[in-house]
């Protein structure tokens, strides 16, 4: 029976090495072995007491300008962030995605992307034109590709980094072919 | 103030912020003094998770000074050190009330599958992040605590999210005495599961990554085997034959939704956003487990659907155990663990960066520059 073993057969094959060798290597072996003594066993310990929180419902935090919200949600829950407001027409897409579609819909969430692009579409724009443009060496940090890459990092066959050669294709793609749908849409109207 | 400011993918900068104010009765204005850059940040820097703001300050591994208390707040006063989780969560409703504070339905109106998060888009309540000089902290009699007199700052920021996590996901393993844990992803999450599983009493913990700077650094800090599955063709099978054929007991997935090894999930997933992230690892994972066995996810994955081997999963009578982590729940236990001194979470730190020249830490965590790690953020710097 020497070439059979687990999973054919039934039993396991002893702790090799055993504990006492395992607490000797390797500080803190077995502390928590008891699930008594891991923090999230059970996975639902009721204790609202035990918390902090001295309220059965919290204060409401006030709505100073009308909060976005799932549609998931029965109420506006009493705290939020109130940090980048909604506003322009990437607000409109997002606050189109919240109005319209539950958290199910896949609309929701490609809504809420698009509303993202749209933004730094924006917000790239208003930067060229500011006195103060974005500065493309500091705020992608390129300048830190001298510090030096684990050897054979740009090697083609690195899992990270085989995607290299069609990462600009991917990046820049979606951009070219909605500018160019949009110069055929804005050239048709003209012509008419 | 200064604060780290998203201008969309891959562009950060740091500029002038107002000083965040007091926006409810329980909320606390911390002032920074260290924070982190997350793995799960650099989803947000690439632009994969949906409704990320421009402007809008990320970071939710971080600690500081308590620089402003509401009228409400009883536990916090001004001058305390404290730790902050990242979670923002009430303590009262239906889900705080059971322990899972990383699920609380009373600071989230964007969204109702997840709670909230500092600095991790309008997806997770809009809130800024730590990044910064200053951060709104809502609840603070729940969530931040006072840091120990004995704890160092670095311990204490990693304490906020990557340990926590690390050894929560080792948790939800259930692991028993003798057992085969596999860990796919050596980042810092993936280093403290890997440490952790010994904690529960592993008989043998196998991690895997296709950096070898991080899988030497799996070897020194968590005593783990390694594999590079880079070298190899199909790592699920070197698993099979490195368990007799069984497969491993517990897998915990500490990779998430950018994890590479698969053209073609992460083209999907990380260029074209047709996925909520790639779940190379996590299918790893699945294939790699035994019969019957325990795949823990602590990798971040998007809101949307994820291309995953569901019908491995469910033929094979697994169990997949997951959540964003309840910090607060996992501190008393693993304070004890450090002041047993079997382990110091700072010994994963590998750069140290002043807050104004934050995107270079980015950059450098993103393309895995310099050996880097774990990148610790210093405001005032």
């Amino acid at each position: 029976m020497t070439d059979v073993n687990r999973p054919y057969v039934a039993d396991k094959p002893p702790l090799v090495p055993t504990r006492e060798e395992l607490r000797a290597r390797i500080p803190g072996w077995g502390a928590d072995l008891d699930p008594k003594d891991r923090p999230s066993y059970p996975r639902e310990r009721f204790d609202p007491a035990g918390t902090g929180a001295h309220w059965d419902f919290p204060d409401r935090q006030e709505e100073t300008y009308p909060r976005e919200r799932s549609i998931e949600h029965g109420i506006l829950p009493p705290v939020f962030g109130t940090v980048a407001p909604l506003h322009g027409v990437s607000g409109l897409i997002r606050r189109a995605a919240y109005k319209r579609f539950s958290e199910a819909r896949l609309a929701h969430w490609l809504l809420l992307i698009a509303g993202d692009r749209v933004e730094a579409a924006g917000a790239h724009l208003r930067s060229a034109i500011s006195l103060h443009p974005d500065d493309l060496v500091t705020e992608t940090g390129v300048r830190t590709e001298s510090v030096g890459r684990e050897a054979g990092a740009l090697r083609s066959d690195r899992a990270d980094t085989n995607h290299r050669w069609i990462d600009p294709l991917l990046v820049a793609g979606p951009w070219v072919v909605t500018g160019w749908i949009g110069w055929r849409i804005l050239r048709s109207v003209l012509r008419r | 103030m200064r604060a780290m400011v998203y201008r969309g993918p891959y562009r950060i900068r740091v500029e002038e912020k107002d000083v965040p104010r007091i926006e409810h009765p329980n909320d606390a204005i911390v002032r920074v003094t260290l924070a982190a850059i997350c793995g799960s940040d650099l989803h947000l820097y690439h632009g994969m998770m949906p409704d990320t703001r421009i402007g809008t300050t990320f970071g939710h591994e971080f600690i500081g000074v308590v620089e402003e208390v509401g009228s409400s707040v009883q536990r916090l006063k001004r001058g305390d050190r404290v730790m902050v989780p990242f979670n923002v969560y009430c303590g009262s409703c239906y889900f705080c009330a059971r322990g899972l504070y990383s699920n609380c339905h009373n600071v989230n109106p964007n969204a109702t599958a997840v709670g909230g998060i500092y600095g991790y888009s309008h997806t997770t309540g809009g809130y800024d992040g730590g990044q910064a000089e200053y951060v709104r902290v809502p609840f603070a009699d729940v969530g931040p605590q006072i840091i120990p007199d004995w704890m160092a700052d670095d311990d204490a920021v990693l304490l906020t999210d990557a340990l926590a996590t690390g050894y929560f996901a080792a948790q939800l393993g259930d692991i028993v005495e003798s057992d085969t844990v596999v860990v796919f992803g050596a980042g810092p999450v993936g280093l403290y599961a890997a440490r952790s599983a010994w904690l529960m009493g592993a008989g043998r913990v196998i991690v895997i990554d296709h950096l070898e700077y991080r899988l030497a650094k799996a070897r020194e800090f968590a005593y783990a085997e390694t594999v590079n599955f880079a070298e190899l063709d199909d790592v699920v099978l070197e698993m099979k034959r490195q368990t007799d054929y069984l497969g491993a007991d517990v897998v915990i997935d500490a990779a998430g939704a950018e994890a590479d090894g698969s053209l073609l999930q992460q083209v999907t997933s990380a260029k074209l956003k047709l996925q909520g992230g790639s779940p190379t690892a996590l299918n790893w994972a699945i294939d790699s487990v035994r019969k019957g066995g325990t795949v823990s996810v602590a990798g971040a994955y998007g809101p949307v659907f994820s291309a995953v081997k569901f019908g491995d999963a469910m033929n094979k009578g697994l169990t997949l155990r997951m959540n964003q982590t309840p910090v607060k729940r996992q501190w008393p236990r693993l304070f004890e663990h450090i002041q047993q001194g079997y382990f110091r979470p700072s010994d994963i730190v590998t750069h140290r960066i002043p807050l104004e020249h934050i995107a270079d830490g980015y950059h450098i965590f993103s393309a895995k520059l310099d050996d880097c790690i774990k990148v610790l953020v210093q405001p005032g710097a």
